[in-house]
């Protein structure tokens, strides 16, 4: 059963604009001039309950304000949003708590107060006991791996540290559907790899919809069997990720250290050799027939290490939007 | 209804011993903050007691009837120290951050958690000081309380802060569009000071400004001419009015602004 539906969504801002200089300036405040910029333009798609949506695109390209229509933030110019059975323009009390928002460049912790101090006046706020709030804060920080951080000011915490209290803030009334703005931003490899563990358990665990814009290629690809990805407000692609880097990226680069010199002329009519550097060579095979150029190669071959080097995601996105521009 | 009164007085205990933590978390602070109090309470007695030797009428009031007022404003200072600056000049900076977003997500009154999530004690002696002069004067002028007076007093002085207050809301709502209206806030506080005297004491055109366009009157002037047992009863009603009407447009014009909040980019 779809969660989230989007239809034909559009969202146009009014932004004043202006030429540079002091004379521009004068006129500029007696006579503003405006420019209408179309943030998203006409989108639709459908979330299911319990899927992990990769929401990726480059920066201006609509994510955040797609989010933020989807939280009922901002009001929509056209279409239709469903979240949850709720339109979240509307900002139902209902809604609101079965929602949530975590921002990896915002922050609603108190600065000056230990997390816990926020996580009382969230819970409060979304009208949780405090014997129930106290079970739900060790459960979260146990999964989160939080324990004395939570009654240190959060001043004194570390990036990783408060993003994880974040997230604590942002999940003490159990939502249903996530909205995550890159909760990752900033965030050392291994806390991103904590972030991430710790979503994709919360997903296991209450069933919850995640949509997930993020600039880090691992969080996607390691959390979502679907991405949408969206460039100047409108949708380039929609389905699953690895028919997507099938499509854009057909071939695999595969890294061969053999324990001596070899030609590979028998490999020749498979694959592209790219380079031979002594004993380890570099080949180019299609997607389709690398599970039988590996398998022959560690039949045939000695082999020291072998490697299939996956194409960046960073590097088929870009290609699947330059495609789509051109 | 109870229920929701009960929930709501919940959330301001929590909100208000939060903000209590976080001024005693800067123990230097606290004790300048402390240092600041004293010094400006004095300063301000020893205006007082400057105004009181002079033994004038101001305004067809007498001396110790305008320090009815003089009270009166005392604690609406407090007030706006206590709750309306923490309070209202943070949703600036909300706008400008894009904070706002994680106000607006929580299930509750956004307008209540804009306007009273933070609590600044150093007004509280204000407060106390303001209506120990309103009583003051009230003695002075050799008027008795009875029920009635002290009843209409407590309605127009409720009414006096609901009026303020839904100025300084409507004012600071317009940060949606503008964003930056930190300036508002000043000018406001500036025109507010025209609340330390009578209105009466004003030429008569300065008077009707302040009685129709900026309600200043009705901050001091009226609940002072209550304090005092004289207030007519269509002012009582004409001020009524006045905060419901503001308090109403308020609440309205918040929601209506909120349909024009872009928030601030990632």
């Amino acid at each position: 059963m779809s969660n989230i539906t989007v239809s034909s969504l559009s969202k146009i801002y009014k932004v004043p604009y202006r030429k540079p200089g002091i004379s521009a300036s004068i006129k500029h405040f007696f006579d503003r001039k405006y420019k209408l910029i179309t943030a998203v333009d006409d989108i639709s798609f459908k979330i299911d309950e319990g899927e992990i949506v990769g929401f990726i695109g480059a920066n201006g390209a609509g994510k955040t304000t797609t989010l933020k229509m989807l939280c009922g933030l901002v009001y929509p110019t056209k279409g239709i949003v469903s979240v949850s059975g709720f339109i979240p323009k509307e900002r139902n009390a209902a809604f609101l708590s079965q929602i949530t928002l975590v921002m990896g460049q915002k922050q609603q912790l108190i600065w000056d107060l230990p997390p816990i101090e926020t996580l009382k006046v969230n819970a409060a706020v979304y009208g949780i006991s405090e014997k129930e709030a106290k079970k739900r804060i060790d459960e979260l920080a146990s999964m989160l791996e939080l324990n004395d951080e939570l009654f240190q000011p959060v001043r004194k915490l570390s990036l990783g540290q408060r993003m994880k209290s974040e997230l604590l803030a942002s999940l003490i009334h159990r939502p249903s559907v996530l909205f995550l703005d890159e909760p990752t931003l900033g965030l050392d490899v291994n806390a991103q790899l904590r972030v991430r563990e710790f979503l994709s358990m919360y997903n296991k665990r209450f069933n919850a919809t995640i949509l997930l814009t993020s600039h880090y290629m691992q969080d996607i690809s390691s959390l979502c069997k679907r991405v949408v990805v969206i460039h100047k407000g409108r949708i380039f692609y929609d389905g699953a990720l690895t028919k997507l880097t099938n499509k854009l990226s057909p071939y695999r680069n595969v890294r061969i250290e053999f324990d001596k010199p070899q030609t590979l002329d028998d490999l020749k009519e498979y694959c592209e050799i790219t380079q031979i550097d002594y004993a380890i060579a570099t080949i180019v095979v299609p997607s389709s027939k690398l599970s039988f150029v590996v398998s022959y190669l560690l039949n045939n071959y000695t082999i020291k290490d072998l490697q299939v080097i996956e194409t960046p995601l960073e590097n088929i996105i870009s290609e699947l939007i330059r495609n789509g521009t051109n | 209804m109870i229920k929701l009164i009960k929930k709501y007085t919940n959330f301001l205990v929590l909100f208000w011993s939060t903000s209590l933590s976080i001024e005693l978390e800067y123990r230097l602070n606290l004790i300048v903050d402390i240092f600041t109090l004293v010094g400006n309470l004095f300063g301000s007695l020893l205006v007082l007691s400057l105004f009181y030797t002079n033994h004038h009428t101001l305004g067809g009031w007498s001396w110790s009837a305008a320090l009815v007022v003089l009270g009166l404003f005392t604690t609406l200072e407090g007030f706006t120290s206590s709750i309306l600056q923490p309070n209202l000049s943070k949703i600036v900076r909300y706008v400008q951050l894009g904070t706002l977003d994680y106000v607006l997500l929580k299930p509750i009154s956004s307008q209540y958690w804009l306007s009273f999530r933070y609590f600044s004690p150093w007004g509280i002696p204000s407060i106390i000081v303001g209506f120990l002069i309103s009583i003051y004067g009230v003695i002075s002028t050799s008027n008795q309380f009875n029920t009635i007076s002290i009843i209409c007093s407590i309605i127009m002085i409720i009414s006096s802060l609901i009026t303020l207050y839904s100025i300084w809301f409507i004012l600071a709502t317009t940060s949606i569009w503008f964003v930056k209206v930190w300036n508002v806030n000043e000018v406001l506080k500036s025109i507010l000071i025209a609340g330390r005297f009578p209105i009466s004491s004003y030429p008569n055109i300065v008077r009707t400004i302040f009685t129709f366009i900026i309600p200043i009157a009705f901050l001091t002037t009226i609940p002072a001419e209550a304090l005092l047992g004289r207030l007519d009863v269509y002012w009582f009603l004409f001020s009524l009015i006045i905060s419901a009407t503001l308090l109403f447009t308020s609440i309205r014009f918040w929601l209506y602004a909120l349909n024009f909040y872009t928030s601030a980019s990632s």
